[in-house]
């Protein structure tokens, strides 16, 4: 388990894809530089999106829960 | 005791289920057992589709509109008035100015998708849509007059209405512009905001090979920070700078405040369970169309499915049945690929599109289609 506290969480569980990656984008629009947003996810395709999309805009992610059911994502706004 | 049966949004979705419960409960109508009101803020029905068309000419806004008053069923109760308030415990809507409330036995909420350009600084200023009538027309003045410089498209909020539209305007300016000559003088851009060129990785993989043949430029991760207008620029999240000369955007989307003020979803997005439409966080209430959060495409023909999906298990629930009729995400869309061309997709939760080759044929499908629309709308076909 992480310690990391997040500043925002973003529920996508049952979004069918690109809806978390979106959900994500949208909070991060949102945010503040230096906020962490956790996004829940439990579609696969976002331990590929989520990873790629961060590194193409800069921001940080910091970790990756993979859980039973679903996949927790820390993204830190750069 | 008359059961009430309450519809808010005269869009496709709101229309196509008045129509559908008028006939499918007329003998309960007829014996006044039921009674059933269809809420819509504007006199007319909008069959938003018209306006890809409207930028090259080929349509005019007043193609897609019609008095809701002709083409819904006299059985139904037409209330031109907008909703303020929505309590769900009460089972109770409030209306505008000094209206008494409205009680309801079941509810369903069609009232759609909203633009919100502001969400992005200078959009309102710097960019052009089609996806209202007013942008529409403003764009193909923008286009008589555009003959050479940079044609960017920027798909900026998702989801959005008509997941296939942006795809569609390309390859039309693309068609439109070779057949008047200027396509030489002209680069097109096409931006999405992940690492393809649609939502869907079927439709992405078809429409990619047909970009790159038609010299369409792709940038993907591209999610629009900010429009400069005077310096005709547009930067994205991830720190890439366009230039344009005509930009055209999809606008960020919500859905109506009043839904989330009811603690029904966020964004204006019913949560729903997927399959049988039911608000997750209320009794009796069902949504529809864009307005339900399925996480299918916000597209007219999936409002026209749910809502015979809603129609049956309402008639059901009023009679005393169980309700099993469910929605199993069945989408349908023509794509058109230039002015002459178009593609065609079904697909569903289990099962993911395979566009159909572009053909001459699907285009005049589509086109026949958008004029026997409004048989649909009427609940006929």
């Amino acid at each position: 388990m992480t310690d990391i506290e997040p500043d925002d969480t973003v529920d996508a569980r049952g979004a069918a894809c690109p809806g978390p990656l979106m959900d994500l984008i949208g909070k991060i629009r949102s945010a503040e530089s230096g906020d962490v947003i956790r996004l829940l996810s439990d579609n696969d395709q976002s331990l590929t999106d989520v990873p790629e999309w961060a590194e193409e805009a800069g921001n940080e992610l910091l970790a990756v829960e993979e859980l039973d059911d679903h996949n927790e994502f820390y993204v830190e706004k750069a | 005791m008359t059961e009430h049966v309450v519809i808010v949004g005269g869009g496709t979705g709101g229309t196509v289920l008045a129509n559908d419960l008028a006939d499918r409960l007329e003998p309960e109508l007829d014996a006044g057992d039921v009674r059933v009101t269809l809420v819509n803020d504007d006199p007319d029905h909008v069959y938003k589709p018209v306006w890809l068309y409207v930028p090259f000419g080929q349509r005019e806004p007043d193609d897609g509109r019609r008095p809701l008053d002709d083409l819904v069923d006299d059985a139904i109760d037409l209330r031109i008035d907008r909703v303020s308030d929505i309590d769900t415990e009460a089972q109770r809507l409030q209306f505008h100015g000094s209206a008494p409330p409205v009680s309801y036995d079941y509810l369903v909420l069609a009232t759609g998708s909203t633009l919100e350009p502001d969400q992005i600084p200078g959009l309102t200023e710097g960019g052009h849509n089609y996806y209202s009538e007013s942008g529409a027309t403003d764009l193909r003045d923008e286009l008589l007059e555009f003959t050479e410089g940079d044609l960017v498209l920027s798909v900026i909020g998702t989801p959005h209405m008509c997941p296939a539209a942006p795809l569609e305007f390309v390859f039309m300016a693309d068609d439109w512009l070779r057949e008047r000559g200027l396509r030489e003088d002209v680069d097109i851009t096409y931006t999405y905001p992940i690492q393809r060129v649609h939502g869907n990785p079927h439709i992405a993989e078809w429409a990619r090979p047909i970009m790159e043949e038609r010299d369409i430029q792709v940038e993907t991760f591209f999610n629009a920070k900010s429009v400069d207008p005077d310096a005709e620029t547009i930067t994205s999240m991830e720190g890439t700078e366009l230039d344009y000369d005509l930009l055209v955007t999809i606008p960020p989307h919500g859905g109506i405040d009043l839904i989330e003020e009811a603690g029904l979803g966020d964004d204006g997005w019913v949560d729903v369970d997927k399959h049988t439409l039911e608000a997750e966080a209320a009794d009796n209430v069902y949504a529809l169309g864009d307005t339900a959060d399925t996480g299918v495409p916000n597209a007219g023909s999936v409002a026209h499915y749910q809502a015979g999906v809603v129609g049956q298990r309402l008639a059901s629930e009023i009679r005393g049945r169980p309700a099993t009729a469910t929605y199993d995400g069945k989408t349908l869309c023509f794509i058109e690929t230039g002015m002459d061309a178009a593609s065609f997709v079904e697909f569903d939760y289990e099962n993911p599109p395979s566009p159909a080759p572009p053909s001459e044929k699907l285009h005049w499908s589509k086109l026949a289609y958008n004029e026997s629309y409004w048989l649909t709308a009427r609940g006929l076909l």
